[in-house]
């Protein structure tokens, strides 16, 4: 049974008795971000067809991203975004064996944390 | 090694290394898409078209809309095979898997023919 040499991983059942230290929190929300971008990669094919069509349907989408609902999206698809771009970033200095350590590995998910929020907070300010 | 025939994939040293260079796609044109909207406040769609319209940036549109599909399709497939499993979900875990890979596929599938589509359809 090839099923039995493979590793065992968590269950969602086992989520609530878990402690979570910051590197597994900024892990999780990498991929919950992940999942977010892919279904709002969607939206963004939806805009660019849109942009693309001719200048009315430029100015449709203009008039659509810039209501409440379509500001909200374009926010939250932005900010999945920029923490994805920083947490991706983060690995690939990883892979280069930067922060392997503990502590290295603690000091990077705070820095992810401060830049993502950063670029999620600028985001918030271009939309509106 | 374990080998499945649903990670569609050679090996899992394949797939870190498409990762990160898809992501690497996705992270420079992120950034050229950016800058351009953000060099050209209050951007009208003669600008905008005209840019996304040069060969270059058609090139690179599907490069990045490659990169994604890739990209999408080896992080759902961890996803789905970190969660949807025998020791937690029973077993049926398997047949819930293989339905949320083809969900995944399907959808990865939409996107790839549509960002052709857009690409090369409009004009």
């Amino acid at each position: 049974m090839k099923q039995n040499s493979r590793p065992i991983n968590v269950g969602i059942g086992d989520l609530a008795s878990f402690k979570w230290p910051i590197t597994a929190l900024t892990s999780i929300t990498h991929r919950v971000a992940g999942v977010v971008l892919f279904i709002g990669v969607a939206f963004m094919l939806y805009a660019l067809d849109l942009s693309l069509s001719s200048e009315e349907g430029f100015i449709n989408l203009k008039e659509m991203m810039t209501s409440p609902l379509g500001k909200l999206i374009t926010w939250g698809l932005l900010s999945a975004l920029a923490y994805h771009f920083v947490a991706g970033i983060k690995h690939l200095v990883m892979d280069m064996g930067v922060g392997e350590t503990l502590e290295g590995g603690q000091f990077a998910a705070k820095l992810t944390i401060f830049f993502s929020a950063a670029l999620i907070a600028l985001a918030a300010i271009w939309v509106i | 090694m374990v080998s499945q025939v649903t990670s569609m994939s050679r090996n899992g040293v394949s797939d870190w290394l498409v990762q990160r260079v898809s992501a690497l796609v996705l992270a420079a044109y992120t950034l050229c898409i950016f800058g351009f909207v953000v060099i050209n406040p209050g951007i009208d769609f003669e600008t905008w078209s005209g840019f996304i319209n040069t060969t270059g940036m058609q090139v690179f549109t599907m490069l990045a809309i490659l990169s994604t599909c890739a990209h999408a399709w080896i992080g759902m497939w961890t996803i789905g095979s970190d969660y949807l499993r025998e020791h937690t979900l029973g077993s049926g875990a398997t047949t819930l898997r293989f339905i949320y890979q083809i969900g995944c596929v399907l959808i990865i599938a939409v996107y790839l023919i549509w960002g052709i589509n857009i690409l090369w359809g409009n004009n």
